[in-house]
């Protein structure tokens, strides 16, 4: 059993496994890569990047797409 | 249907080296439910549809995204940075929408004012700069300040976008001078963005001479947005053709259009 860590996911405080990539971040939050854009910790990660870039304890994730607006 | 442009020569509106054949540009919010805004998008008749950047609802009952109703092979999407208020917070809103993977196309709005949504045009040119840079095309959200749109012309924008009215207001074109010299003035696409609030208003607007006009809640919020937005299509045709054809002169005096002469004694 891997040890868990806190992360926030837009503004959510969530339990992470310590390590897991950002692309099992959302597998985890069954969200699909291609429909969400991720920054982690301010910065961007492209799709291709997901998998290699790992969470650590207080990491800060923003998952967004595009929402009705004028 | 057949159109009244179809009978005058008028070219394509081209902004950032995209050309899209209708002038009505529309948003995507405040519709009562996603089937109604489908169809009132459908009936309008816009290629160019907007989209604001938000968070994912980590709840997936909550399906929130608009893109599960509009098609993106068959509409332009064009991301806005609708309520950033600083040029950091569009900056990076930008940078989240362009990663969509979509276009590299933003409207550009930094607000500086809660209660008017004024734009802060400090902010809004100092983020022009910075998106430019980038080689973001920025359709810039502002007022009918000519200066400052003239300054965001100059920072490269794609397309200047004076407001007719305040955000959502439904107060039509309020300063049609000041939109009719930023016209005049600049060379880059001139889209007047928010404030009509009927179809006379829309063709108003394209009557000034402007490439194009954005619209949302005039639609969405219209008793019937459906109706509403075929009305705004036939509108902003009939105000682009009449400003094309060129309005007679306008007289103080009455003129009989019927002859003097053959009266009766």
């Amino acid at each position: 059993m891997k040890q868990l860590v806190d992360v926030v996911v837009n503004g959510e405080r969530k339990r992470i496994a310590q390590g897991a990539t950002l692309l099992e971040v959302l597998t985890e939050l069954e969200l699909d890569p291609r429909a969400v854009v991720v920054e982690h910790n301010r910065r961007i990660v492209r799709r291709p990047g997901l998998g290699d870039v790992t969470v650590a304890a207080g990491d800060a994730i923003e998952l967004v797409h595009f929402v009705g607006g004028g | 249907m057949p159109t009244a442009v179809e009978t005058v020569l008028d070219t394509p509106l081209t902004i950032g080296g995209r050309t899209f054949q209708s002038r009505l540009l529309v948003g995507t919010g405040k519709y009562p439910d996603m089937d109604t805004m489908t169809r009132a998008i459908e009936a309008s008749g816009a290629e160019v549809v907007t989209v604001a950047v938000r968070r994912v609802n980590l709840d997936r009952s909550k399906e929130t995204s608009v893109l599960h109703f509009l098609d993106p092979r068959h509409f332009f999407l064009l991301a806005n940075t609708a309520g950033c208020y600083t040029a950091a917070d569009a900056i990076r809103y930008a940078r989240l929408a362009r990663e969509a993977g979509f276009n590299d196309f933003v409207k550009l709005e930094v607000i500086g004012d809660e209660e008017t949504l004024m734009p802060d045009v400090q902010g809004l040119l100092e983020a022009a700069k910075v998106l430019v840079q980038e080689g973001f095309k920025v359709l810039a959200y502002t007022n009918e300040d000519l200066v400052t749109a003239l300054r965001l012309e100059d920072a490269g924008c794609a397309a200047v976008m004076p407001l007719a009215s305040p955000i959502g207001s439904g107060l039509g074109l309020l300063n049609p001078l000041s939109v009719r010299t930023i016209k005049r003035r600049l060379h880059v696409p001139v889209i007047v963005d928010a404030g009509v609030g009927t179809a006379s208003d829309a063709c108003v607007t394209m009557e000034q001479g402007v490439d194009g006009i954005l619209m949302n809640t005039a639609i969405a919020a219209a008793q019937d947005p459906v109706a509403m937005a075929h009305a705004m299509r036939l509108a902003t045709i009939a105000g682009r053709a009449a400003y094309l054809a060129g309005r007679m002169p306008r007289r103080e005096i009455a003129v009989p259009s019927s002859p003097n002469r053959g009266m009766l004694d």
